[in-house]
């Protein structure tokens, strides 16, 4: 009843329908798109693999978007957006840092290529907001931590699309392109396949931003709560945290 | 074709189950928060009941003062 209450029936019909983009997705990866000529099975790799890539990257800049409204308005719930939509970004980017290993050791016979751009970009990218967490942990005013992260997050997020660029304008073409602007692209089975794969991974990422701030919200309205029926006693302090604090009216 | 290429199933599974763990961590750990929030709502009804029959007895001693 309580998760009826905190995450209301849109959310459900939401994952429902995450649920079912994936399967379906994942379902015409292996069922209906054809085995690829050149690396055959291990190419299946790839329905998860780029849309998990592609969407970690839209919300990383996704975040940069909600940090500019942060630093525009000073409204707090902007900095949690662009918080929790770093942090889901960054456990996609560790799948896709993971993924991308084991289709690497699969084809290549290395788990990791450093002269690779892709790789190697992605790699940096996902370092980079790597620190975004310590960032926010040292800083102990919630004010300054929140400007400072909108900042990080601004300059960040602009980086992401540089990322992009750099691998599209890569003259090596060991990592496989996924629209090939000369000989073709993908085959029509293809596509479709990884459009709603693609659809899928988005839908996710959405159901779990969603769920994210709906469980911070919570937290927040808990604790005001409890303050309010208890006093200032009643709320154990949580002492320096990386999370963006929401005050009492959230 | 495809007869001649190498068997490389291991590799597509160990994608595949490396994306489905990071959904069930996550999933699993929104489970605990929801856990967590029920407890803690279920303690802040209690707190909220209490100090009900405490503005009530203090309102019938208030009462019993008057009177």
């Amino acid at each position: 009843m309580t998760s009826q209450l905190l995450y209301g029936t849109r959310l459900r019909a939401l994952s429902l329908l995450t649920a079912v983009t994936l399967t379906a997705g994942f379902a015409l990866a292996f069922f209906y798109a054809p085995m690829d000529a050149d690396q055959g099975f291990m190419q299946k790799i790839f329905y998860v693999h780029v849309p998990m890539a592609i969407v970690a990257l839209c919300g990383f800049v996704f975040a940069g978007i909600m940090a500019i409204q942060h630093l525009r308005t000073r409204d707090a719930r902007y900095d949690l957006r662009s918080y929790v939509a770093i942090h889901l970004s960054l456990i996609l980017g560790a799948g896709v840092l993971i993924t991308g290993s084991i289709w690497a050791k699969a084809s290549w016979g290395h788990w990791w290529v450093w002269d690779e751009p892709t790789l190697v970009s992605f790699l940096v990218v996902f370092l980079l907001y790597a620190t975004y967490q310590p960032l926010r942990f040292s800083i102990e005013d919630p004010e300054r931590q929140a400007r400072y992260a909108s900042v990080f997050a601004v300059v960040a997020g602009a980086f992401v699309p540089l990322n992009f660029l750099a691998v599209r304008m890569a003259q090596s073409y060991t990592h496989p392109r996924v629209f090939a602007t000369a000989d073709g692209g993908l085959p029509d089975k293809m596509k479709l396949a990884f459009v709603v794969c693609l659809l899928g991974m988005s839908a996710l990422y959405v159901t779990l931003w969603k769920y994210e701030m709906a469980s911070k919200h919570t937290s927040a309205q808990l604790r005001s709560l409890r303050r309010k029926l208890g006093g200032d006693e009643a709320v154990t302090p949580t002492g320096r945290s990386a999370a963006p604090s929401l005050g009492t009216s959230q | 074709m495809t007869d001649t290429l190498p068997d490389n199933t291991g590799y597509v599974a160990a994608a595949y189950l490396v994306f489905f763990a990071l959904v069930l961590i996550y999933v699993v750990i929104m489970a605990a928060k929801l856990s967590r929030f029920e407890r803690e709502l279920s303690e802040l009804n209690d707190l909220a009941d209490r100090r009900l029959a405490q503005d009530d007895e203090e309102s019938r001693e208030h009462e019993a003062v008057r009177t």
